[in-house]
C-alpha cells in the first residue's frame, strides 16, 4: 500500500502532469474557462486515465511489443467512447460544455505517456494508483488555472461572485487568448523557479517522466515515440530509455 | 446557389473566425513545435491541408456509408484514430512511391501529423455538427487552411523575436505562447465578419 501512497503523490506533486511536466496542453488551454469545466474534464480524464493504466498493465504480457502503441490507442479509445457515452446519459451538461474534447482524450498524450512510460512496464495495482495519481494531479491542475480564469474573467468561482460588485471582469480571460496569457504566465514562472533551483545547486531531472526536456510539445511521449514505435526505426533506442526510467524509478522509492 | 453560399461561408467561419488553434486549441503541439523557421511552418501546413482534407473525406465516406448503415455510431472515435493513423502511413508509402517531390517537401511532418489532435477533431466535429461528406470536406480544408495560416504567421513573429532581448523567465515557450494569445486577440476581431 506504501507503493500506492508513493504513486497517488508523485502524479499529485512530483510529476504534476501540467504544471511540472506540461503534458495535455490541448484540453488544459481549451476548456478551463470556468473551475467546475476544469474539474469535470480532470475527472473524466483521470477515469480514462486509471482505468487504462490498468488494463494495459494487465495486459501487458499479451500485448506485442512491436504493436503495442495501436493497441493502447484501442484500449484508450474503448474508455474514452465508455465515459463519453456515461456522461450523455448522467452529466448531459457537462458533456455539452466539454464537447468534443471529451472523445479528443484518446489524444491526450498524459494518457498514451503514462502507459507507454508506466503501465507497460509494471504490475496492475501501482499502475491503477499512478493513474489516478496522474489524473488526480491533472484534475487539481485544470481546477486552479479555470479558477484563476473564471475569477478573473467572471469574477465568480464555480458559478458563485466572489468579488466585490465594483470589481469589473477581465472578460478576455474567459475567452480563447486568455489561457494562453495565463499559460504563458504560468510557464514562465515553473521557468523562475527552475532557474533558482539550479543556482541553488539543486537538480531538476524529470524523473519517470519519460520527457527528457521540455514536453510542451509532447515530443517525446506523443508522436515520437508514436512514430518510431509504429515504423520500427529506433526500435533499440526506446526501450533503453524506458529501462532506465524504470530504474530511476524504483531508485528514487 | 445557396449551396455554394452556405459553403463560403463555413470557409471563411473554419479558417478565420473559429480559428482551429486560436480559437479551439487543437493541434497545439505542431503550432508551438514546428513554428520557428517560415518554411518549415509552410511545410507543416502544407502536410496539415493535404492530410486534414482527405481525412475529412474519408471519415466521412466511412461514416455514412458504414457507421450510420450499422449503427454503430458509439464507435466513431475508436475507427476514426485508428482510420487517421493508417491513412497518414498509407499516404505517405503512397507519396514516397509516386510523388517523390511531394514526399520530399512533406516527408518528415506526415508522421507528426498522426498525434495532431486537429484531424481527429475536425473528423469529430464533422459528424457532432451532421456535415455531409462535401460540408466535411470544405470544412476540413478550411480549417486546414486556417491552421497554416495561424502557423506561418507565428513562424514570421518568432522569426523577429530571435533578436529580441527577452526577460530570461519569459525565452522559450512563454513568450511563444504570449505570441499566440495576442495572435489570438487579433483573430477575435474576425468574428465580426459574419
Amino acid at each position: 500500500m506504501n507503493k500506492a501512497g508513493e504513486r497517488l503523490y508523485n502524479g499529485l506533486v512530483k510529476e504534476n502532469p501540467t504544471f511540472v511536466l506540461t503534458l495535455g496542453m490541448c484540453p488544459t488551454l481549451a476548456v478551463t474557462t470556468s473551475a467546475i469545466n476544469g474539474l469535470g474534464m480532470g475527472l473524466t480524464t483521470m477515469a480514462v486515465l486509471a482505468m487504462s493504466n490498468l488494463l494495459i498493465s494487465l495486459l501487458r504480457k499479451l500485448i506485442p511489443d512491436r504493436v503495442r502503441i495501436p493497441a493502447f490507442i484501442v484500449v484508450i479509445a474503448s474508455f474514452v467512447t465508455a465515459v463519453q457515452l456515461l456522461l450523455e446519459g448522467y452529466l448531459p451538461e457537462l458533456n455539452k460544455s466539454l464537447g468534443v474534447y471529451i472523445p479528443l482524450i484518446v489524444v491526450n498524450c498524459i494518457i498514451l505517456g503514462r502507459a507507454e512510460s508506466y503501465a507497460y512496464s509494471n504490475p496492475p495495482i501501482p499502475s491503477l494508483f499512478d493513474g489516478i495519481g496522474m489524473g488526480l494531479g491533472f484534475t487539481v491542475a485544470l481546477t486552479c488555472i479555470g479558477a484563476v480564469r473564471e475569477i478573473l474573467g467572471a469574477g465568480e468561482l464555480f458559478g458563485h461572485r466572489l468579488m466585490p460588485d465594483a470589481y469589473v471582469p477581465i472578460r478576455i480571460f474567459g475567452q480563447a487568448p486568455g489561457a494562453f496569457l495565463v499559460l504563458a504566465a504560468l510557464v514562465a514562472l515553473q521557468n523562475f523557479v527552475k532557474e533558482r533551483r539550479k543556482a541553488a545547486g539543486k537538480s531538476y531531472e524529470k524523473i519517470g517522466s519519460g520527457c527528457s526536456e521540455d514536453c510542451m510539445n509532447c515530443s517525446d511521449t506523443g508522436c515520437k515515440r508514436r512514430f518510431y514505435g509504429e515504423s520500427g526505426k529506433g526500435e533499440g533506442k526506446v526501450p533503453q530509455e524506458e529501462l532506465e526510467i524504470v530504474n530511476l524509478e524504483e531508485g528514487g522509492e | 446557389m445557396e449551396n455554394v453560399k452556405d459553403l463560403l461561408l463555413l470557409l471563411v467561419a473554419s479558417s478565420l473566425v473559429s480559428n482551429v488553434v486560436l480559437s479551439q486549441f487543437l493541434g497545439l503541439c505542431p503550432f508551438l513545435g514546428v513554428s520557428k523557421k517560415i518554411n518549415t511552418a509552410a511545410g507543416m501546413g502544407a502536410a496539415v491541408i493535404f492530410v486534414i482534407t482527405l481525412a475529412s473525406a474519408v471519415t466521412g465516406v466511412i461514416d455514412q456509408y458504414v457507421l450510420q448503415k450499422l449503427h454503430v455510431e458509439y464507435l466513431e472515435t475508436i475507427v476514426f484514430i485508428l482510420v487517421i493513423a493508417a491513412l497518414v502511413q498509407f499516404v505517405e508509402m503512397f507519396l514516397k512511391k509516386t510523388m517523390p517531390g511531394l514526399y520530399r517537401a512533406l516527408g518528415v511532418y506526415l508522421p507528426l501529423i498522426t498525434t495532431n489532435c486537429a484531424v481527429l477533431g475536425v473528423a469529430l466535429t464533422n459528424v457532432q455538427k451532421e456535415y455531409g461528406i462535401l460540408t466535411g470536406i470544405v470544412n476540413g480544408f478550411a480549417t486546414a487552411v486556417g491552421f497554416t495560416v495561424a502557423i506561418v504567421i507565428l513562424a514570421g513573429i518568432r522569426e523577429k523575436l530571435e533578436h529580441n532581448d527577452i526577460p530570461k523567465p519569459f525565452r522559450g515557450m512563454p513568450v511563444v505562447l504570449l505570441t499566440a494569445g495576442l495572435m489570438a486577440i487579433a483573430f477575435c476581431g474576425f468574428s465580426g465578419l459574419l
